[in-house]
């Protein structure tokens, strides 16, 4: 059971509170009709499953409704960060646990909500 | 019938003085159909043991006799059948960690016929040696097809309890909590651990599994801060419980040590009370604890050594000797042999002599025990035998004498003669596990550790503490002095760091030389393990060293599969005991350390828990969410059989008295088609949507296009997903220009909300466009048939004629003197209007809706009727023609995609993939069998040629299957391969009696297929 921050809400909340909607930064196509069938099939079904960290999109279902994008490490179940759909957040090579990790005190990075955008 | 006198003068093992019982209050209880009486402070273990009961039951594969060996949890031989009625009936209950009350009735669980005399004892005894691992497999695997002839009687001999077949009559619920500090243990090193961290102002919980707090002090001598350990703790208690900010929670096991410091405990809250729990409590309670810092006091387990024929009642655990003294001031014997590679197991003897029973000899395993509690037995007089072990109980239901022998200096082999000792009681340490259970849970690996001779907690990414002996502590000393300083570290991590003025509480320093444990396991037989009498390791499951060894040599290594093949530390006591010997057994006999075997992987749940306590109050009505429309009660009133669509409940169909179903619904059909029928419709899923670009949005978002939409206009939309398969429809309307109402299917209107969403937050950031679910704030009635019209003329102001609201038209208009919004779209194929209105005057427009339609026989139809009407007309139902593979062209739907449009909508691009555009997919049509009445199963396969040898052909299959009361015939459609070109082409349905139902491809449309009864 993970306690997950809502970048949005900003409290962390329990994960009963929210889907996982799969991998995060997957924009649609801007031309989907250009595109090979080989190549739409790659959008439309090819993901990554990785043994690390991995970036996540989800939903607070059961409080704002707002999608955002968590990393998270799949071996450990750590959350470095969580931050809002639009925003990319760069991670050190060994992200140590943000302020939506397995513990409640450490606050490594800052709200992610303050960090640059970069675009998605 | 005995009296209590007579009752209580069987406990010839309970000493006059002592012990944490109340004998002021005496308790009857039975075993085995034998009453018996134990005192209040006793468990059930306790109390068999001081009535000399030495069989509690009968081995699982071998039925040999078993008695308690523990004290606690690691329990595996004393598991009972709990329950004086069947609905209380409970399995495979612990009596080591069952507190004793009034009128307990418990029984073995698994001999048969009796625990005392049993079938399968000759078994065990005479042929036992033919019982491998993998016994079962090897064996009554063959002929397969007798496995459930065997099955029955293995089941009825070697079965573990039975679960109750009447329902639990006790309540149970969950409880959540924050905690800055859980403290899990309140053995010395837990309490302190918890008093350090509340004095440092963190919130804090503490659990323990027993009845009373204090662990190991429960049954220990040593004084601390000058007090006897039981007055320590009950100081300590104290101050704990004056604390607002403490929550401490005995009868409370933690049992999953989840994901981000989240833990899950099992509270029994009257199990030590009744057989149910008193009127309106609670039996069970599962805590949910979030934490900021977890300190692990969990302790460590006295494991036994493996010796021949250890399985014999009255071989116990060292310690457990001195937990039944002080504790329970019960002596489970008369004369002891005590076996230890250690120096604590000594402390069990002295108990034993100081209760005033006899201690025949202490075989200690290592050349020169040098600790001072060793001089300290022999000033007292016990005989100690050094560089010696016990390689063999004797006995056949209760030990009688244990054969010892000299052995080397590893523990490897016998050196010299045996002599037996005679005894009734054999005690053995082979030194002490500390419990890293939970500390595995979120996937931590244990080390093992070559000091304490066991896995201790290793390292994780949880905000993890741990204290006290599971973690190495060795001493009392030791275990105050870490958990004074875990629970300020604990409480430092979790944002709580008070000025802490607190020393660690003194020991008395009795046993300040302690010898070295000798790692040692398996003792040594003259004979090797497969000749010598079994050496169980797990008792619960009956695994052998021998039976170990056999699996290595069979060629499993993994010491998972060892544990699955021999079914090592399975069961209820999960391998507590025996899980250590038994790995050193498969490193030895691998040639490798006990690191390099390493452990299985535990997993929650740490014991075992009631379905009950999981489920808490979820249960009956409160399973899930029910939602009801506003014309709920009227359905209940009026003969209405309801359906579960999603979590609403809707009338399937109404029946009055004699009706049969199928009566019912011809009845309803019939009533709508000729005059009008009435559809609680509130169900639909409608999603308010506004914004200056919702427009631009639903042409994205459905296949067909929407940009000349005006305001009073509804229309048809289909959604697809991104491959290009359908995932809902329904009928949107504009409100007004930057307006609409998406309506849905009952059941994916919170997916498509969630679809909408997605899209507008992640791709289409830029669009103006809002999304709220007005579900629940509309109550929807449609009215359908040729008399609508007339009936709804009766209620509302405006005109209703033909030229004045025509078909797709909706309308703001009042509705019995409610504002409400009418839209003339059908879902029957017939004249129909959907009437909305805010849902808490539903009940009161459909009554006025009855109340006018008495002149035309106004009749309310479910959602079975809905199909069939629909049926007629070749309307789909996304979900049953569709299944996730269907595109719109599949479905005839192509009128509802528009090339057009100049985004490349949602599903575009899907459905025209190569495998989308190309012949003879599966395509929707209708059917007509030749027998007009044949019925088609939905989901029956088709084929074209009905005499083609198997495995035949198939072409596709039914979607929907009814009998239409109006063509007075059955109709049906199916998705055929190639089917939309094949119209009167036949195909056929073989079914599985051997029959086949032939049909002709037809329209979908089997009723007024040019449209002029719902354009009326």
């Amino acid at each position: 059971m993970f306690l997950i921050h809502c970048p949005y809400c900003g409290e962390h909340r329990e994960e009963e509170e929210f889907h996982a909607a799969g991998q995060a930064h997957l924009p649609r196509p801007l031309d989907p009709d250009s595109m090979t069938d080989e190549q739409w099939g790659h959008y439309l079904y090819y993901r990554k499953n990785p043994r690390g960290v991995h970036r996540e999109l989800w939903v607070h279902a059961a409080g704002c409704r707002k999608f955002f994008n968590v990393a998270r490490n799949t071996q450990t179940y750590e959350i470095y960060a969580t931050y809002k759909s639009g925003e990319t957040l760069e991670l050190d090579d060994n992200p140590v646990v943000g302020p939506t990790g397995s513990c409640l005190n450490l606050a490594t990075y800052a709200d992610a909500s303050s960090l640059p955008e970069q675009g998605s | 019938m005995m009296s209590n006198h007579q009752l209580k003068l069987q406990q010839s093992n309970r000493l006059t003085t002592g012990g944490r019982i109340d004998r002021g209050k005496p308790l009857v209880f039975s075993f085995a159909g034998r009453r018996f009486m134990g005192y209040e402070g006793d468990t059930l273990a306790s109390a068999l043991l001081a009535n000399g009961v030495d069989i509690v039951g009968r081995s699982f594969k071998y039925g040999r006799p078993r008695g308690i060996m523990t004290a606690g949890v690691e329990e595996p031989n004393g598991i009972l059948q709990l329950g004086s009625t069947e609905a209380t009936q409970i399995p495979n209950v612990k009596a080591t960690e069952q507190s004793l009350y009034n009128g307990l009735v418990s029984n073995p669980v698994n001999g048969w016929p009796s625990a005392e005399h049993d079938v399968m004892g000759l078994f065990g005894r005479f042929g036992g040696a033919l019982m491998s691992p993998g016994f079962y497999y090897k064996t009554f695997m063959w002929p397969k097809s007798q496995w459930e002839n065997y099955e029955k009687f293995i089941r009825k001999a070697a079965g573990l309890g039975r679960a109750p077949t009447k329902p639990d009559v006790d309540r149970y619920d969950h409880m959540h909590h924050h905690a800055d500090v859980m403290v899990v243990g309140a053995g010395p090193a837990g309490l302190v651990a918890a008093l350090s961290a509340s004095r440092a102002g963190a919130r804090v919980i503490l659990a323990d599994e027993r009845s009373e707090l204090g662990g190991s002090l429960l049954y220990s001598t040593e004084r601390i801060e000058g007090l006897e350990p039981m007055d320590w703790v009950e100081k300590v208690v104290t101050e704990l419980n004056d604390n607002p900010r403490v929550t401490l929670l005995p009868r409370s096991t933690v049992n999953g040590y989840h994901d981000h410091n989240f833990l899950t405990i099992v509270e029994k809250r009257s199990d030590h009370l009744a057989d149910t729990s008193p009127d309106g409590t609670v039996r069970q309670r599962m805590h949910k604890v979030r934490a900021g810092s977890v300190v692990l006091a969990t302790g460590a387990h006295e494991r036994p050594l493996v010796y021949a024929n250890n399985d014999l009642p009255g071989c116990m655990v060292a310690s457990s000797l001195s937990h039944y003294i002080h504790r329970f001031a019960v002596v489970p014997g008369n004369s002891l042999v005590l076996m230890t590679n250690n120096d604590s197991a000594y402390q069990s003897a002295l108990d034993w002599q100081d209760a005033g029973r006899q201690v025949i000899a202490i075989v200690d395993t290592r050349k020169e025990p040098e600790g001072r509690i060793v001089d300290l037995a022999v000033e007292r007089g016990i005989r100690v035998l050094t560089g010696c072990a016990i390689i063999e109980a004797q006995g056949r239901k209760r030990v009688r004498g244990a054969v010892v022998a000299p052995i080397n200096a590893i523990g490897t082999f016998v050196t010299g003669d045996t002599r037996l000792l005679r005894c009734d009681t054999i005690a053995t340490s082979g030194g002490w596990s500390p419990i890293v259970h939970l500390s595995c849970h979120t996937g931590s690996r244990p080390v093992w550790s070559e000091e304490v001779l066991g896995f201790v907690p290793g390292s994780t990414v949880e905000q993890r503490f741990s204290a006290g002996s599971v973690s190495g502590s060795q001493t009392l000393a030791q275990c105050l002095a870490v958990g004074l300083a875990t629970g300020i570290e604990a409480a430092t991590a979790s944002g709580n760091s008070d000025d802490v003025q607190m020393d660690a509480p003194s020991a008395s320093a009795g046993n300040d030389v302690v010898g070295d444990t000798m790692p040692l396991y398996l003792v040594p037989h003259t004979k090797p393990a497969s000749r010598a009498p079994k050496q169980f390791v797990d008792m619960q499951n009956d695994v052998t060293a021998a039976g170990i060894e056999m699996t290595t040599r069979e060629g499993f290594e993994s010491i998972e599969h060892v544990k699955r093949y021999t079914a090592l530390g399975f069961g209820t006591d999960q391998g507590k005991t025996g899980n250590i010997n038994g790995m050193a057994i498969v490193a030895k006999s691998l040639n490798k350390t006990i690191q390099e075997t390493g452990t299985t992987v535990f997993r929650p749940n740490y014991n075992p828990v009631s379905f009950g306590v999981v489920a808490g109050a979820n249960t009956d009505d409160l399973f899930d969410p029910q939602r009801f429309t506003p014309m709920h009660t009227w359905h209940l009133e009026h003969g209405a059989e309801f359906e579960n669509v999603g979590q609403w409940k809707r009338p399937l169909y109404y029946t009055t008295s004699g009706e049969t179903m199928e009566e019912a619904i011809a009845r309803e059909q019939l009533a709508t088609r000729n005059g009008i029928g009435i559809l609680d419709a509130s169900t639909l899923g409608k999603i308010d949507i506004q914004g200056k670009d919702a427009r631009e949005f639903l042409g994205r978002v459905y296949t067909n296009a929407w940009e000349k939409l005006a305001p009073g206009r509804c229309r048809y939309g289909l959604m697809c997903g991104e491959d290009g398969m359908v995932m809902d429809d329904g009928v949107t309307s504009c409100l007004a220009e930057n307006h609409f109402l998406m309506t849905t299917t009952s059941g994916g209107a919170a997916r498509v909300l969630a679809w909408l969403e997605i899209y507008h937050q992640t791709e289409w950031p830029e669009m103006e466009v809002y999304f709220n679910s007005v579900t629940d704030q509309w109550a929807t009635m449609a009215i359908a048939g040729p008399d609508s019209r007339k009936l709804l003329a009766n209620l509302t102001e405006i005109d209703v004629s033909a030229e004045a609201f025509g078909f797709m038209d909706w309308r703001v208009a009042n509705v019995a003197g409610i504002p409400a919004r009418i839209f003339r779209i059908s879902f029957t194929g017939d004249l129909s209007f959907e009437i909305n209105v805010p849902a808490q005057y539903g009940l009161h427009v459909w009554n006025a809706l009855f109340k006018a339609g008495e002149a035309y026989n106004l009749t309310p139809y479910g959602t079975e009727t809905m199909h069939v009407l629909r049926a007629e007309k070749g309307f789909i139902i996304v979900g049953q023609e569709t299944d996730g593979s269907m595109t719109p062209i599949d479905l005839n739907h192509g009128w509802a995609v528009s090339n057009k449009k100049p985004f490349s909508f949602i599903g575009k691009r899907g459905m025209n993939r190569a495998d989308c555009v190309r012949e003879n997919r599966k395509e929707l049509v209708g059917l007509l069998t030749t027998d007009s009445q044949a019925k088609l199963i939905e989901g029956a396969q088709a084929v074209r040629d009905p005499n083609q040898a198997i495995p035949m052909s198939m072409v596709g299959h039914v979607t929907s299957s009814y009998h239409s009361a109006y063509l007075n015939r059955r109709i049906a459609m199916a998705v055929i391969k190639g089917g939309l070109q094949r119209m009167g082409e036949k195909v056929y349905f073989p079914m599985a009696d051997g029959s086949c139902i032939e049909a002709e491809i037809c329209s979908t449309v089997f009723l007024d297929a040019d449209s002029t009864r719902q354009k009326a």
